[in-house]
């Protein structure tokens, strides 16, 4: 199949050695690379759609590794985070004919403003309980969402997400070409990306992998790990509200199965896909998730059975994750 | 200097304490760790808090520490109350301390551990500016140096050996500049020789700050403290200089075998 040998490309004819060096560069220039591979990316997928859903879910899945892969918390409540982003975002455009570019901070502070509530109720747990009560909170938002039509659209989505023109610094960009829309929705990533990088290299970046390797040692110390938390949290919901919010952009649409708790589950298995707490990995992961379900669906319509299948071999063999993995081997 | 104020002033010990704990329990359901201990240390002492197995000293140690809050009592810290203070506050007030079980960041390395407990005195919240421009090397390598670690800076916590181990947790803790350090057992499962060279470390760090250590090897304390407390069943049995102690009737039928 076409998608496959794409897939396996980049791989392609490097010997060891040369792959291993691959592997250090992205490690090293994490931010350069990310965008490097997200620039060419449209040509790496079948078709451009599908390297949108790859660019925003892999955007998702960074905002989600900040609590999960770095802070070390599960939160199974991240639909709610990134399905508020794209009704934020949305809604202002449909409902109010608010221009995207202000549409679009819109959906950051609704999902901005749902991870602060959410959050401060969670960051109380620990483990399975912090996962539940982030899940039981997103189905608050999922019925409250489902209920309200006159302003969601319920059941149905929100429709009518037009920005079918972006005109900036003078240039006419037509959103309904697939190809320019993923650029634009690209460079909009791509400072999300290195806004992302910087906060891990922050010193609150360190403070959040002291708190997940030992919360009394890092308490000791003198950090307050319940605020810390916190503000982790919260930006993993900003991070995450933004790419919901280019997910509205892109789709046109907002389904109401963004809120849904699949959409959790489906965060949770991408980042656990590319590696949990690796940078590189949540693209990793997005790519091979989506291409993976693209192709899967056009042989049969039990995806999820092969999908799931491949993540329980993939959890028990490589916990990593793909890019956790290939970290390891060349840094053992 | 009238009669009252020169009274007064007789009855104010020599210096003020950094530490005291005013009739301070602490009940686990119905077993009682601590029973109404009163005692307080002074600004620079090395103090030591001895007993047997059970004696409630390791929960004298979590109470002082801010670990739990006594059931009844209060803990000061010059003079103010501290008592319920979240253990991050008490770092930032002046309080640090090691733990029993050796208790570091293990996936981190040496030096990155003495880093980020110094990091805590400068940014706890920053999310602009990158870490490396804190400049805390310098500090770090002091730290290591005092301990000696700096030929370990690169190792990960696991490949230490337990006396460093134990060493790395005397750095990090005086990463926060403490000025009362705590220390729980810090010779824990060390040999004669390790924690020889830990008592003298710890005398050596006792020239600049106040430090309490609880201890239940009684031999290695008696030549460096300046005061010892002996806690029996959870309360408080004797209190004074190692020579008090030695000729304590009590603490010698406490010790009951063990020459003091």
């Amino acid at each position: 199949m076409a998608s496959n040998s794409v897939a396996a490309a980049p791989k392609a004819g490097a010997s060891p050695g040369a792959f291993r060096a691959i592997v250090e560069f992205i490690a090293r220039h994490r931010v350069l690379a990310a965008i490097a591979v997200l620039a060419v990316l449209p040509f790496l997928t079948p078709y451009e759609a599908l390297a949108v859903n790859i660019l925003v879910f892999g955007l998702y899945a960074m905002g989600f590794n900040l609590i999960f892969g770095y802070a070390g918390m599960l939160s199974f409540g991240h639909a709610a985070l990134f399905g508020l982003g794209a009704y934020g975002c949305g809604i202002p455009i449909a409902k109010f004919g608010i221009p995207w570019f202000a549409a679009l901070p819109m959906g950051i502070a609704v999902a901005g403003i749902a991870s602060v509530v959410i959050g401060w109720f969670a960051i109380r747990s620990r483990g399975i309980y912090f996962a539940m009560i982030t899940l039981a909170l997103s189905q608050v938002v999922y019925y409250s969402t489902y209920q309200w039509v006159s302003l969601t659209g319920g059941e149905d989505g929100l429709r009518g997400v037009n920005v079918p023109v972006i005109n900036i610094f003078g240039l006419h960009l037509n959103m309904l070409n697939p190809l320019v829309k993923y650029y634009v929705l690209f460079a909009l990533g791509a400072v999300a990306i290195a806004l992302f990088s910087r906060i891990l290299n922050s010193p609150f970046g360190g403070v959040l992998e002291a708190i997940r390797e030992n919360e009394k040692r890092a308490m000791a110390c003198g950090y307050d790990v319940a605020r810390t938390r916190w503000l982790a949290f919260i930006l993993s919901g900003l991070f995450s509200g933004f790419a919901g919010a280019l997910y509205a952009i892109h789709l046109s649409v907002v389904p109401i199965e963004t809120l849904n708790y699949f959409n959790s589950a489906e965060v949770l298995m991408i980042t656990l896909l590319g590696g949990m707490g690796t940078f590189f990995g949540a693209f990793v992961g997005a790519y091979v998730y989506i291409m993976l379900q693209d192709v899967v669906t056009v042989v049969t319509v039990h995806w999820q059975l092969v999908i799931g299948t491949l993540f329980v071999v993939l959890i028990l063999f490589f916990p990593r994750g793909i890019w956790g993995s290939l970290l390891k081997w060349v840094r053992p | 200097m009238n009669p009252a104020a020169h009274a007064a002033a007789q009855m104010k010990p020599p210096t003020t304490p950094i530490m005291a704990v005013d009739g301070v329990t602490k009940r686990f359901g119905g077993f009682t760790a601590l029973n109404n201990v009163t005692t307080s240390f002074h600004a620079g002492s090395l103090t030591s808090i001895i007993g047997p197995n059970g004696a409630g000293k390791s929960t004298f140690f979590n109470v002082l520490s801010g670990q739990f809050p006594p059931t009844m009592g209060k803990v000061f810290l010059d003079g103010a109350d501290i008592t319920g203070t979240p253990q991050h506050r008490l770092a930032h007030m002046g309080i640090a301390k090691s733990f029993q079980i050796t208790n570091l960041f293990p996936k981190l390395s040496v030096h990155e551990n003495v880093r980020i407990a110094a990091q805590a005195l400068r940014s706890r919240f920053g999310l602009w500016q990158p870490r490396a421009t804190l400049k805390l090397d310098e500090t770090v390598e002091a730290l290591l140096l005092r301990v000696g670690l700096q030929d370990r800076r690169h190792e990960s916590v696991d490949t230490l050996a337990h006396g460093q181990q134990r060493c790395l947790e005397i750095a990090v803790a005086l990463a926060c500049e403490p000025r009362v350090l705590l220390l729980d057992e810090p010779t824990a499962g060390m040999s004669p020789e390790e924690a020889k060279d830990m008592m003298d470390l710890i005398l050596k760090l006792n020239a600049e700050r106040t430090v309490i250590l609880v201890e239940h090897r009684m031999k290695l304390v008696m030549g460096i403290s300046d005061r010892i407390v002996v806690l029996h069943h959870g309360t408080l049995l004797a209190e004074g200089t190692a020579d008090d102690i030695r000729g304590h009737d009590e603490v010698r039928r406490v010790y009951l075998g063990q020459s003091v």
